[in-house]
């Protein structure tokens, strides 16, 4: 059968990311996994154990000390060249800002057609898109090239299917055009031992409600006790409550969890957007005619301040 | 320093946007048409460069005849001038030829820094700035909530997933941000005023040296097969907090298995 690309996403504490998981998933679908680390010496190494319990049958390890110094291009470069010579079935990348931006280039130098944001991916190529903030559903297919797809986190159960991947070292040489963007400086602003906003399976998030900054550790205790990240609307974080990097919405990130728990936010379209393709929502708001419980499957009418304390109190409880 | 900002007219967000049963392409006849929200965040940043190290502010979009109605709301921001790429054969352009497009438009131009927002509301698919920067062999410095200039060389603060990088590269270049970057002004009474002087300039695929059937649905590198509405989520339960609310969430919580 024929090779189907996964371009690797992990963190240096996590490993690879949940999505890298769903991508190997996805591609055992369509042909035999190839997962391809690009990263410095020893990545590939470092990853090749998980990647193998998902179903890589093979790895190319792009590594190079360099590869890293600099934004997305270098990747870009090795990738088109690894296309043109194992001609793929289907090249697919996670739905971030760097699969997407990987992506942006791969179509450029191979001519090829690109589909983002992508929700599930058939056999023939037929890709399925939520489009609109969610309203709509669309199937589109990459006309010119091959599938060269983003996938939306969460889209996809991950499930393991041990292999024994061969590795194939790459030799990457970086040109001039590569080292155009120099990364000076990585700072990773720290946000404890909670899950990635955009993998996470359960979100809670708090709004304008919320009142102020301090209280958002309301949002954060009980983001913990669920084992959830923290979101943030727009108000919240114009407001100054919290950082910008976890705002939901048409501006922010688009989640898509199994819980969505949406405190003091009332649940303008744009708020929509980033979240209403959540398998769960619940909501607490004191009005009772704000717009998030028309989507909510289960609403508390009330008072978030007297309701939050309770249900973390109540979560110990049955521990 | 000679600065073009990419500017997008597109359907408002805030409202309900479809696309058309015909041809399965974004229905702007119906939407109240915008300027990209994330654009004027680059406009915004365009001129407060131009306001410090001099220089000239283009408008560039690439959009049909509706599109003049942006391009003078944004000249009545403050930039000098504009460039509307319009030609029916654009209808029903992929990514990919926009990109070819807004090169070859960009090129004529010959830009020291290109800015743009970091993605549209109605294809939010964040591609442009790095094929534009692939197909002019230039820097892409993207998701800005920062930028210095100082001479030719540009630095941003750029937000990711983890927390930040600071990104460095020099002109020509092109940089996309984030509506952290800056607070956009109001165009004043005066600005409106002037913007309609303003000169737009319409240039054709021809002008380009762009053929008609590398653009549109001739030259398309992808296609929406269909479109449908996605069923709309209905309300379920909803208690009123009579002392228990907390309480009645975790039982609700706990039979969806997530306690
Ligand atoms: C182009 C554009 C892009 C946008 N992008 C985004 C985006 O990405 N994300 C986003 O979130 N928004 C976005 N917005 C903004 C959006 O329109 C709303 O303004 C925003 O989502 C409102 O946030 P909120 O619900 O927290 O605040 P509000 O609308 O002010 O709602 C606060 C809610 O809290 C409730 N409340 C207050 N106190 C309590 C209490 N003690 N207990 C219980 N409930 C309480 C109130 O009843 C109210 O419903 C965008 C807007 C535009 C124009
Ligand atoms: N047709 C267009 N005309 C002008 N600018 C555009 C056009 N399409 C995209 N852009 C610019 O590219 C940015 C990113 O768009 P996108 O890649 O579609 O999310 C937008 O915010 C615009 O600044």
């Amino acid at each position: 059968m024929t090779e189907v690309l996964v371009v690797v996403e992990a963190t240096r504490e996590f490993g690879v990311k949940k999505v890298t998981l769903e991508l190997l998933t996805l591609a055992r679908e369509l042909g035999t996994p190839a997962a391809v680390v690009l990263g410095g010496p020893g990545a590939a190494a470092a990853l090749g154990d998980r990647l193998g319990e998902y179903g890589a049958e093979k790895i190319y390890a792009a590594e190079h000390e360099e590869i890293d110094d600099y934004l997305v291009a270098p990747k870009a470069t090795v990738l088109a060249e690894l296309v043109r010579r194992v001609q793929p079935a289907a090249v697919l990348l996670a739905s971030s800002q760097e699969g997407k931006e990987i992506a942006a280039r791969l179509a450029v130098k191979l001519d090829n057609g690109v589909l983002t944001d992508v929700v599930g991916l058939a056999a023939d190529g037929t890709a399925t898109q939520v489009a609109f903030a969610g309203s709509t559903i669309v199937t589109s297919k990459v006309t010119r090239g091959l599938p060269l797809v983003t996938l939306r986190p969460n889209s996809v159960t991950p499930s393991p299917a041990a292999a024994t991947p061969t590795v194939e070292q790459l030799d990457v040489a970086l040109g001039e055009p590569d080292r155009l963007a120099r990364v000076v400086e990585r700072v990773a602003e720290q946000k404890g031992s909670r899950p990635e906003l955009t993998e996470a399976s359960v979100v809670v998030s708090g709004g304008r409600g919320i009142g102020n900054a301090d209280n958002f550790k309301l949002v954060e205790e009980l983001a913990d006790l669920l084992g959830g990240a923290v979101g943030a609307s727009r108000a919240a974080v114009d407001s100054g409550f919290y950082p910008h990097q976890f705002q939901v919405g048409q501006t922010g990130k688009t989640v898509s969890p199994q819980l969505y728990v949406a405190l003091g936010i009332s649940g303008a379209i744009q708020h929509r957007a980033g979240m209403q393709t959540s398998k769960t929502i619940v909501a607490v708001n004191k009005d009772a005619e704000a717009p998030i419980f028309e989507l909510a499957d289960f609403g508390v009418v009330g008072d978030l301040f007297k309701v939050v304390p309770q249900a973390a109190e109540e979560i110990r409880k049955r521990r | 320093m000679n600065i073009v900002v990419l500017v997008k007219q597109v359907p408002d967000s805030g409202a309900d946007r479809n696309l058309r049963g015909a041809d399965n392409t974004v229905d702007r006849g119906s939407a109240n048409n915008v300027i990209n929200e994330m654009d004027e965040y680059a406009i915004e940043e365009a001129l407060r460069i131009k306001e410090a190290h001099g220089g000239e502010v283009t408008v560039l979009t690439m959009g049909p005849e509706k599109a003049a109605e942006s391009i003078r709301k944004a000249l009545s921001m403050g930039p000098d001038k504009a460039v509307h790429v319009l030609d029916d054969a654009l209808h029903g352009s992929c990514a990919v030829a926009t990109s070819k497009v807004l090169a070859a438009a960009l090129g004529q131009l010959g830009a020291d820094l290109v800015l743009c927002g970091a993605e549209s509301t109605d294809g939010r698919v964040q591609v442009m700035p790095h094929m534009l920067a692939e197909r002019l062999g230039i820097a892409a410095l993207t998701g800005a909530r920062k930028l210095t200039v100082d001479g030719g060389n540009l630095t941003v603060e750029r937000q990711t997933e983890e927390g930040y990088e600071v990104v460095a590269a020099a002109t020509p270049a092109v940089v996309s941000v984030w509506d952290t970057i800056n607070e956009p002004r109001y165009p004043s009474f005066k600005g409106i005023m002037a913007a309609k002087k303003k000169p737009v300039q319409t240039l054709a695929l021809a002008d380009l040296g762009v053929a008609a059937d590398e653009v549109g649905f001739a030259g398309a590198t992808s296609t929406v097969l269909a479109h449908s509405r996605r069923p709309e989520r209905s309300g379920g339960e909803r208690v009123t907090d009579d002392g228990t609310g907390g309480t009645r969430l975790v039982e609700f919580l706990a039979t969806e298995k997530f306690v």
